[in-house]
């Protein structure tokens, strides 16, 4: 169990997250966690209740939101991935998710600076801030100042891994590497952005304008930690049924069974352009208190008894 | 059969015909793709260790592995042999199988041997063992060398650090995980 020091920690953290989105005109909301049908992602299992699911993530309920009309929305919430447990893992987690109608994924970014600077600002006395444009992990200390590093997934490849990403795609090992190769050296002067993935790697971003075989998808890292994963929302019907049919397949050949959401698919005919960005708050507050695993950070960590 | 998801620290399983046991895990999962077991092995028979990342869809098979109660009986030309007292069989292992476990194995001691198939690969001990001091400088009253500890040889010629009033002929107990001093046994 969280020491009442940590729960407070804990509580000034969220807080700190709703006043930064609150004064940005952001709409907090607070969607269903059990639902009907899910987004279908072929490496997120559900856990299932009674015949729903509990939700992976609220990246439908928010999207059919914003497909009537709201502008920007956030929400912190709890999500479920089965089997995903392990330092970095915990079966049920913490989850901020925002959403901003009219931008793409580079204004994204960019607000994710402001944001770290905001909170390392406001959450003076935790381990891992030290001041309001430095973070120290694990005895690095790490630049928030902007602009931060931004580097194509190809591009870390051929810096950072054995083979390039062509080549790593073409051998069936892009995880492997990245995991051992690439993540583990990102973000330890300044945050990175680790951006432009290869398009079968983004079901839920839109291809890139100047080079479509990349998608406008961002993934977030400091002190080797994923954080956040963003992208610019793909709104087109058609080619997101064609991406879901082709996650569909890959979950029932792993002898799942899941739906196509009807509804979601729908509600993107109203959506415009929209950028969003799911971050890992427990994790945030991993980094932001220089801990090492999500269990020193959460209330419980499977200690009920 | 045990897949990707059942490793952990500890887990025995079967690679190649040898049996491993994993000594590092680390779950990890990239954002949007597959999950990744990241484990660290030790092969029970030669010690090798590797490391190697494996996916959801791999299988590894179970080690047979058991454990049976026997009595060390003696040691002769770097064979130390064992026997199991309900059956009277026999078995023997190498010094380079036994290690640091020799510093605490005496005659008619009862350890676990562990047997992969037919074949003895390891003992465990029990976590602590008493042995009789064979060398010790005698305990000088009123000694205030500052010393805390004095060295000693137990009858296994195993060298042990111990409190200065240990002398020759004594009983201690000595903890087989550590190689540490633990107390003084009376008989």
């Amino acid at each position: 169990m969280l020491s009442p020091e940590g729960l407070r920690q804990r509580c000034r953290l969220l807080q700190a997250i709703r006043s930064f989105f609150l004064g940005r005109d952001y709409l907090e909301v607070d969607t269903p966690i059990r639902l009907p049908v899910l987004i279908p992602e072929a490496h997120i299992q559900p856990f299932e209740s009674e015949s729903w699911y509990l939700q992976t993530s609220p990246e439908l309920c928010m999207k059919m939101l914003l497909a009537q009309g709201c502008r920007q929305l956030f929400q912190l919430c709890h999500c479920f991935r089965k089997e995903e447990c392990g330092r970095h893992h915990q079966t049920e987690f913490t989850m901020l998710e925002w959403y901003h109608q009219g931008w793409d994924y580079t204004s994204l970014m960019a607000e994710c600076e402001q944001l770290f600077r905001y909170l390392a600002a406001g959450l003076s006395g935790f381990s891992g801030v030290v001041g309001s444009d430095r973070l120290s992990y694990q005895g690095r200390s790490i630049l928030l100042a902007p602009p931060w590093q931004r580097l194509s997934v190809a591009q870390a490849f051929g810096r950072y891994a054995p083979l390039s990403l062509e080549q790593a795609l073409a051998e069936d090992c892009f995880e492997e590497l990245l995991v051992e190769a690439v993540e583990p050296r990102l973000g330890w002067q300044t945050p990175v952005f680790l951006c432009d993935y290869p398009l079968e790697l983004a079901s839920l971003a839109r291809p890139k304008a100047e080079n479509p075989a990349v998608a406008e998808r961002f993934e977030l890292y400091i002190g080797g930690l994923e954080l956040a994963n963003g992208f610019s929302e793909l709104v087109e019907p058609q080619l997101q049924r064609r991406r879901f049919l082709q996650e569909l397949e890959s979950i029932r050949a792993q002898g799942r069974t899941a739906k196509m959401p009807e509804g979601f698919l729908e509600s993107l005919e109203e959506l415009g352009e929209t950028a969003g960005i799911a971050l890992g708050v427990d994790r945030l507050l991993m980094l932001l208190l220089g801990r090492e695993q999500l269990k020193d950070v959460i209330p419980f960590a499977g200690d009920y008894s | 059969m045990y897949s990707a998801s059942d490793l952990r620290k500890g887990l025995k399983v079967q690679i190649d015909g040898d049996p491993y046991i994993i000594i590092d895990f680390e779950f990890s999962k990239p954002g949007k793709g597959q999950a990744l077991y990241r484990t660290k092995m030790r092969n029970m028979i030669s010690g090798n260790q590797f490391t190697q990342t494996y996916r959801s869809n791999d299988k590894f098979e179970k080690p047979d592995l058991e454990e049976r109660t026997m009595q060390y009986l003696y040691g002769q030309d770097d064979e130390y042999h064992f026997m199991d007292t309900s059956s009277y069989e026999q078995i023997f292992l190498s010094r380079e199988q036994l290690g640091d476990n020799l510093n605490y194995l005496v005659d008619n001691m009862e350890v676990e041997v562990l047997f992969f198939g037919e074949r003895p690969i390891d003992i465990s001990l029990p976590t602590f063992v008493n042995l009789e001091v064979t060398v010790a400088d005698p305990w000088v009253k009123g000694d205030t060398s500052g010393t805390d500890t004095k060295p000693v040889t137990v009858e296994t010629g195993f060298q042990l650090q111990v409190p200065p009033f240990v002398e020759q002929g004594d009983k201690i107990q000595i903890d087989t995980r550590t190689g540490s001093y633990m107390t003084r046994v009376k008989e």
